[in-house]
């Protein structure tokens, strides 16, 4: 009899979190648990401006502390060729500084020594003599005639812009906007946040002279692109190279780019010949590592009468910081940005980027965003509410007339993506029908007479998820497919390992899940082990909600392997030909006799004890995924709001969700993701961003002033499923992992401003902090955010 | 974390404690530590010393005493208070204030006295301490003298005492008829620093204000004490003039900076509404009581 699915922990199986046994008794392993004998610990001197020429460095006082036992400088690494090393984005970042630096944050020396005590000591004893100049905060700053040139390393940089980038056809977009009835404008700022990972960032180099070896802990997403790029930039022969990511205390992006402390950390354990961690402290990751967003919109549609979208024009600019190093495999300058106005139905579009250099932390792209798709979609959805009020139309209406339908798919995006599948009218009708949507309109009306302001904002959107195809996805060359390795033991229990690299997804609870779907061995049969680039196969790491999307299908597609070898040696058991075999969860049988039957476990034995002759022996293989074309799931938020007009100050009232990520995996996980997603949608939405101040100071340092929300203030959430499986996927499953932060912030925004609408506000830059919205409430105005902060 | 070398000691008694700080330069009393420890983390404090008071026996009490005081010890928590139905009994403005003060964890920790020492413009505690007339008990080598809180603070972070005294003890007068008043507190997430926030502290007898306090916190470089917008309202029923009189008075009292929390302009708003707010929920409540 075949198995019960659920029972043993298969594919739609609530199966609790087999990682959670160890951290929730404080047993996880993460970087700074880890102590290696002889370690010395490193500590970084960070710039205190913006943007200055540095005149001189004196280390002498440092090095008069007992236990200092070398402070790096730039010319120390200058001197070895590491002052700059590459960016994915093909630009260059310095390492330590040497002649400038260029954001406040940034790496200046480091000292290592005996205890990380002492190694803070020296940093203080430090002294830089640095020449102020002055700071770039933003793009109007960095585009002016007279800007300083930020970049002044680089050979043909006359000024700050560092690209300029154009998709989809302007003139049929020209031409849509000449004929239309009306077009709707609105112009915003996304601002800069941070993924703020509870674990910054750390690493412990220990170079083994003996074997010339290089064994590297580090906090990273993607441990085997750093072995490559490490090959790379170091000039140590890969099969050399050990990269370990133990537990990841989180990563949401920030953990993908190679930090200047990773470097140092590895140049000074090679001089040194002994271990030295190093381990940002909370400031340190806040203001130098990858950040998210920071990106300006002039947003345009081109809109018939009847409420139908006919173009999309947006011009866009995004501040990268001082150097290009947006983390990010594709071949468009500014991700999938041009992801926006996926799940509508419209004829053209184009879009404009020009990305600028400005004195501020470096490495965009981070933060659940899945390469900018959190700036589309915000965007669009923004547009979408204000073309809709412009129209005069309601806004579930206006989404209605111009979703893709059902049987439209695939469909080709207004800027040429190709979506799979998905049911958009239903999952919209869904949360409209959740959230009593005529009902609350009426409310709505009825509390404007009493002077309370209600509001209901609604977020629609699918998006790319699984980067990606190898024909438009690679880093430095290197393609976006992954892999996964499957090794049987002959108890019929397993060990699997794939490329990704799990920081609180919940690979090694899913993972196992898939491989009970395809085998019937048992999920807590099944262990799973990642982040080792000497035992796991080769992949390209976690981000991107890309894990399900193209590890997982590699995990499909090993154990059907294995299947496929399971029943050669059950046909020699069974002593039938292969053809006549029949599968069923967990058991070979006799077609036409049912009760002749083995089970997986048997041909495991039988693998290592009783081969077919001609069979090689073992139960074991690997598979490499390349996905023919990203997932597309679909998402509709719908959120109601109560603003205090005295205050400024907003409550959520409720917050529906449904999602379509396709055939779940683990339900729970899934909704862990879709509650953690929401909950950075939130934090965006009211109170979390970074900003700057005139002097190119970072505000957002620290937790008092880059908040995340606690489970004070987060509302709560109703979740609700469709489920459109996608047509490309071996097991029919479609990207989470981002969903919510994506398409979350959308839906309390625009419930914010539907609320304000009647005063005449179309935009209120994120977050929407009580004094802005307070601000918009008494001048009828809208509120910017952008840097530097007004300091009024 | 990894501050600057310490010494630590951890006296029994007061009289250890006091000659410690006598004895040693640049010593800081540790008591939550939940201000200090993140300074030193930040290596913006560097003391030589701590004198950890937390084993001396005997000052973790609140209690209201027979002559109508109300008293604070210096390792009363913040946790204390706001589980406490004698605070809520006596002290309507502390205990709408308690849940208030930082965020559950740190409750745990932090000390009401520890807070007022800390001098913090964005304290809660020592806002309310000056609404109510309160006074901090000092102990040092010579013996107690009591400061009244309006006094105690002597400018951002600092206070009047002398390097070697321990506030050993808050101490709230007793009310002139009923007390009521209330605490409201602009904050953007759980566990911040107000934005801007207001205690407003209100004796009544027979409908009329005998005696009324305002403290402000976070709206200028240290704990305001508004008493021109209090004095506005002793002697009223607080009839909608008086009131209004007395937000105006506290915005004007408030000397705020713009920042990323919001505009100068917009935190005077706030005290206004806020001092408004405060008055008609205590007559809100008080119409339910009668
Ligand atoms: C995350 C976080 C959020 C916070 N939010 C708020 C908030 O919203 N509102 C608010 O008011 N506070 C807030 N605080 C501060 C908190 O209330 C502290 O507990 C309080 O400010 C200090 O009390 P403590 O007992 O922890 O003092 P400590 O940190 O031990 O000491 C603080 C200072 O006072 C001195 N001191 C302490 N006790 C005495 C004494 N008996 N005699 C003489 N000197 C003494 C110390 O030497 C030190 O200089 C927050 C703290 C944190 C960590």
């Amino acid at each position: 009899m075949a198995l019960d699915e659920i029972k043993i922990g298969g594919l739609g199986a609530s199966r609790r979190r087999v990682e959670d046994n160890r951290f929730i008794r404080g047993k996880g392993n993460y970087v700074d648990d880890v102590v290696l004998p002889g370690m010395l610990h490193m500590e970084i001197l960070r710039s205190p401006l913006a943007h200055a020429r540095i005149k001189s460095i004196d280390t002498s006082a440092a090095y008069a502390i007992p236990g200092v036992r070398m402070v790096m400088t730039g010319e120390m690494m200058a001197a070895r060729n590491l002052a700059w090393m590459p960016t994915l984005s093909y630009d260059t970042q310095a390492v330590l500084a040497t002649d400038k630096v260029r954001f406040q944050g940034q790496e200046v020396c480091a000292v290592i020594a005996d205890d990380p005590y002492i190694a803070r000591d020296g940093v203080e004893a430090i002294v830089v003599d640095y020449e102020p100049l002055p700071p770039i905060v933003n793009p109007t700053q960095a585009m002016a005639d007279d800007a300083v040139l930020i970049r002044d390393d680089k050979v043909n940089q006359s000024n700050n812009v560092i690209f300029d980038w154009e998709v989809g056809d302007r003139e049929s977009t020209d031409r849509a906007f000449a004929e239309a009835d009306m077009v709707s404008e609105i112009d915003m700022h996304y601002p800069r946040s941070h993924p703020s990972p509870i674990e910054a960032c750390g690493s412990i180099a220990d170079y083994d002279r003996s074997t010339s070896k290089l064994t590297v802990y580090m906090t990273s997403q993607a441990p085997h692109i750093v072995r490559a790029a490490v090959s790379m930039v170091a000039e140590i022969h890969e099969h050399m190279i050990r990269i370990i990511a133990p537990d990841l205390g989180g990563g949401f992006g920030n953990k993908v780019p190679v930090y200047p402390g990773y470097v140092i950390s590895i140049l000074a354990s090679i001089l040194l010949e002994k271990p030295v961690k190093w381990i940002e402290d909370k400031t340190g990751n806040l203001i130098s590592t990858g950040f998210g967003r920071d990106v300006y919109l002039k947003g345009k549609l081109a809109l018939r009468k009847d409420g139908k979208i006919l173009g999309v024009r947006m011009d866009t600019v995004s501040d990268h910081g001082a150097f290009f190093s947006d983390a990010q495999p594709s071949k468009f300058k500014i991700g999938l940005i041009h992801s926006a106005f996926a799940c509508y139905d419209i004829p053209t579009a184009y879009l404009t980027n020009r990305g600028v250099y400005t004195n501020k932390a470096p490495g965009g792209v981070a933060y659940r965003c899945s390469f900018r798709v959190t700036e589309a979609m915000f965007f669009q959805e923004r547009m979408v509410q204000a073309a809709a009020d412009d129209l005069g139309m309601d806004q579930a209406e206006f989404r209605r007339v111009n979703l893709v339908k059902d049987d439209d798919f695939p469909k080709r995006t207004p800027f040429g993506f190709l979506t799979d599948s998905g049911q958009y009218e239903k999952c919209l009708q869904i949360g409209l029908d959740a959230i009593d949507y005529d009902n609350f309109k009426e409310q709505k009306a009825e509390a404007a007479k009493r002077g309370r302001l209600l509001g209901i904002g609604i977020s629609t959107m699918t998006e790319p998820l699984g980067a990606g195809n190898s024909r438009e996805y690679d880093i430095l060359g290197i393609k976006m497919f992954d892999s996964a390795e499957l090794r049987v033991h002959m108890t019929g229990k397993a060990i699997l390992r794939t490329g990704a690299k799990t920081q609180g997804q919940g690979h090694e609870t899913t993972w196992a899940q898939i491989v009970a779907h395809e085998l019937g061995i048992p999920a807590e049969d099944i262990v799973v082990e990642e982040g080792d680039t000497d035992t796991a196969p080769f992949g390209m790491g976690t981000y991107a909600s890309r894990s399900t999307p193209v590890a997982g299908a590699a995990v499909s597609m090993v154990s059907r392997k294995i299947r496929a070898k399971a029943r050669k040696i059950a046909a020699h058991l069974l002593e039938v030909s292969d053809e006549d075999i029949e599968w069923e969860l967990g058991r070979f049988y006799v077609r036409g006799a049912q009760d002749r039957g083995v089970t997986i476990q048997e041909c495991a034995m039988a693998a290592y004890s009783n081969v077919p002759d001609g069979m090689e022996p073992g139960l074991e293989n690997n598979a490499y995924y390349d996905p023919p074309n990203l997932t597309w799931p679909f998402a509709c938020y719908i959120s109601t709001v109560e603003v205090d007009p005295l205050t400024g100050v907003w409550d959520v009232i409720r917050m529906v969700a449904v999602d379509d990520c396709g055939v779940r995996i683990n339900p729970m996980i899934v909704e862990g993701q879709i509650m953690g997603g929401l909950t950075e949608a939130y934090a965006m939405a009211n109170m979390q961003f970074i900003t700057f101040d005139e002097d190119g100071n970072c505000i957002g340092s620290n937790y008092m002033d880059y908040l995340l929300p606690t489970a004070w203030e987060t509302p709560g959430f109703e979740l609700h499923e469709v489920v459109t499986p996608c047509p490309h996927h071996p097991i029919g499953a479609k990207g989470i992992g981002e969903c919510a932060t994506v398409g979350g912030p959308a839906a309390f925004v625009n419930a914010v401003m539907d609320a304000l609408k009647d005063i005449g506000v179309r935009n209120i830059d994120m977050p929407l902090l009580p004094d802005r919205v307070y601000e918009a409430i008494q001048t009828g105005q809208d509120v910017s955010g952008h840097p530097p902060v007004k300091n009024r | 974390m990894f501050p600057s070398r310490f010494r630590y000691e951890a006296p029994t008694s007061i009289e250890e404690a006091i000659a410690l700080l006598g004895a040693n330069e640049d010593a800081k009393v540790l008591a939550g530590g939940q201000s200090l420890i993140p300074m030193m983390k930040l290596r913006f404090a560097n003391p030589a010393l701590l004198v950890d008071i937390n084993n001396i026996p005997d000052m973790g009490y609140h209690r209201a005493d027979a002559d109508g005081s109300f008293r604070i010890g210096a390792l009363c928590r913040h946790a204390d208070l706001e589980k406490s139905t004698i605070l809520r009994e006596h002290q309507p403005l502390l205990a709408a204030a308690a849940p208030l003060v930082a965020d559950p964890i740190v409750r745990t920790r932090g000390t009401f006295v520890g807070s007022v020492c800390h001098a913090d413009p964005q304290g809660d505690w020592a806002a309310c301490m000056v609404a109510l007339g309160g006074s901090v008990i000092a102990q040092g080598p010579n013996g107690k003298r009591a400061v009244e809180v309006k006094d105690f603070v002597s400018g951002p972070f600092t206070t009047v005492l002398a390097r070697d005294e321990i506030a050993i003890e808050g101490v709230v007068p007793k009310a002139q008829g009923t007390r009521t008043g209330g605490y409201l507190k602009l904050e953007r997430r759980v566990g911040d620093f107000a934005t801007a926030a207001v205690a407003v502290s209100l004796d009544m007898s027979g409908g009329v204000v005998k005696n009324a306090g305002i403290g402000l916190v976070g709206v200028g470089s240290q704990t305001i004490n508004a008493s021109e917008a209090a004095a506005a309202l002793i002697g009223s029923s607080l009839d909608d003039e008086a009131v209004d009189r007395a937000a105006e008075l506290a915005a004007e009292a408030s000397n705020p900076r713009g920042d990323h929390r919001g505009s100068a302009d917009y935190k005077r708003h706030i005290v206004s509404t806020f001092v408004t707010r405060i008055i008609a929920n205590v007559q809100r409540s008080e119409m339910q009581v009668a």
